[in-house]
């Protein structure tokens, strides 16, 4: 490394080649999951702030459920923290909609200056990264991160009509019904972002929009070397590595390809997408969708890092960045992992 | 990705990807694809006992199985035989009922003109236009074959 680049990386935060390292460590001051009716009935039930009895929340449309699920996540994570809308500086959010419109409509409605983004299923991390960017490079004080998904306005838009008669194939997940809203702030209680790894594109050649688990692994897989390549840390350094919605098929390949580079990561390795629903609930490999790692993160992991039980975990939210256009016209899915180090003030120091 | 390492990713892909279990699907369909065929069965019957000559108790039979589709269609339980029966549930005109009624439920919202009635057809069309120009194929295949002979 040249003299140059490495006064850079001393000024510009920078760690290996796509980590970030903030210095302000803006802390996660409150987090609020909204789930749907089968989620809550899910084993993770328990761990949510709000469960709807129905999927359409009295609505006249499923678009305007899953915008109402993201405003009240947003609301109910600003009164955990005590906080005001005035309080925000920014609303950094997304879904998997065409042109985001579930979080566009929740920025009209809350006013807040907007910044919307879209990772596909990625989204919770990119905004993570996003959100502790401005805090740390002083343009904010606080932002909130919200994400959604729901799985009739996913179905209805990527596959067929939700009353459709298919048999989905045993890699097929299911779209969560769930938002999640975060709200991060350089001054605060909770957990510390410390460290983000901002992912690359993987292409492993999967064409298969029924079989995302595979499409996403090896892009998990990459960003998570990275991040250990990057920051010196080993997986041991973790009490758990968190992927998003690889399910059950994405998982085990992921599991693979990283034990290929001689990282072991056996029960550290948890993935939100396998973790959601009971395979009693008819869900094939497991879940998927921004609402699958929110709702997981915000949630059932917040509570382990609240109570103690985590002190550092690796989000890794896992992303499909394709449309129904794409695979029609026969492209293969792109697949794309941000991941976020999260700790609490007792982690154990480097 | 390219190169070794992308081959073997996507081997190891390859071998983690779980099949379609093609044999218990296939008992799956009979089964339901079975139970639909009984009881336009027991319908077909029905009429013919009421009177009716074959080819008009044929005809009150496929409506009345469309009825019954469009109507599980409509209470939310055909997706869920269809999950279970596969193309045994798609095949038989209940699941043509289910492949009209559900697109036409999903895309009401978006107003009868640009939901019903231009997406009413996104799932059954390209039946629709296959069975039709296969059909005018054979059609005109038999009539060859008819002058020929």
């Amino acid at each position: 490394m040249s003299t140059v680049s490495r006064a850079l990386e001393a000024r510009t935060r920078r760690m290996g080649k796509q980590t970030l390292r903030f210095r302000l460590t803006p802390a996660v001051v409150a987090a609020a999951a909204v789930v749907g009716p089968k989620e809550g009935q899910g084993p993770l039930g328990e761990y949510f702030d709000i469960i709807k009895q129905d999927d359409l929340l009295g609505e006249k449309s499923w678009e305007r459920a899953e915008s109402r699920m993201m405003a009240e996540a947003c609301r109910v994570a600003l009164r955990k923290a005590g906080a005001a809308l005035g309080d925000v500086d920014y609303l950094i959010a997304g879904d998997l909609l065409n042109q985001i419109t579930s979080s566009s409509f929740v920025a009209r409605e809350l006013k807040l200056p907007f910044l919307g983004l879209f990772g596909a299923c990625s989204t919770l991390a990119e905004g993570m990264a996003v959100g502790a960017m401005m805090l740390d490079a002083g343009y904010a004080r606080a932002v909130l991160v919200a994400v959604s998904s729901h799985h009739c306005t996913a179905e209805r838009q990527y596959r067929y009509p939700t009353e459709f008669a298919t048999q989905p194939p045993p890699t097929a997940q299911w779209t969560v019904t769930a938002a999640g809203a975060i709200l991060m702030a350089t001054k605060g209680d909770g957990p510390a972002v410390t460290l983000a790894t901002v992912g690359r594109i993987v292409d492993a050649g999967i064409k298969d929009p029924l079989n995302l688990g595979a499409a996403m692994a090896p892009a998990a897989a990459a960003t998570i070397r990275q991040h250990f390549e990057d920051t010196g840390r080993r997986p041991d350094d973790y009490d758990l590595i968190v992927t998003g919605d690889l399910a059950n098929v994405g998982k085990e390949i992921a599991a693979e390809l990283l034990s290929r580079e001689g990282m072991e990561l056996e029960d550290r390795l948890f993935d939100c997408g396998s973790s959601i629903y009971d395979p009693s609930q008819g869900v094939e490999a497991g879940a998927s969708g921004c609402g699958c790692s929110a709702a997981v993160f915000t949630g059932y992991l917040m509570h382990g890092l609240l109570t103690g039980r985590y002190r550092r975990l690796l989000l890794t939210c896992t992303g499909a960045l394709f449309s129904p256009t794409t695979y029609q016209q026969g492209e293969t899915i792109p697949g794309i992992a941000h991941a976020i180090a999260l700790e609490t003030q007792d982690a154990p120091g480097q | 990705m390219e190169g070794a390492e992308a081959r073997a990713t996507r081997e190891l892909i390859r071998r983690a990807t779980p099949q379609r279990p093609v044999v218990f699907n296939g008992l799956r369909a009979f089964l339901v694809g079975g139970v639909i065929c009984g009881v336009g069965q027991i319908f077909l019957r029905l009429y013919r006992g009421q009177g009716l000559p074959l080819r008009e108790a044929a005809t009150a039979t496929s409506g009345t199985m469309i009825l019954i589709g469009a109507l599980l269609t409509g209470l939310g339980v055909y997706d869920r035989i269809g999950r279970q029966g596969g193309m045994g549930a798609f095949l038989p005109i209940t699941g043509f009922a289910n492949a009209i009624v559900s697109p036409a439920m999903e895309f009401k919202r978006e107003g009868f003109i640009l939901g019903v009635g231009a997406r009413m057809f996104t799932v059954a069309g390209p039946v629709i236009v296959y069975a039709t120009a296969v059909s005018v194929a054979v059609g005109a295949i038999l009539w060859l074959l008819g002058r020929a002979g």
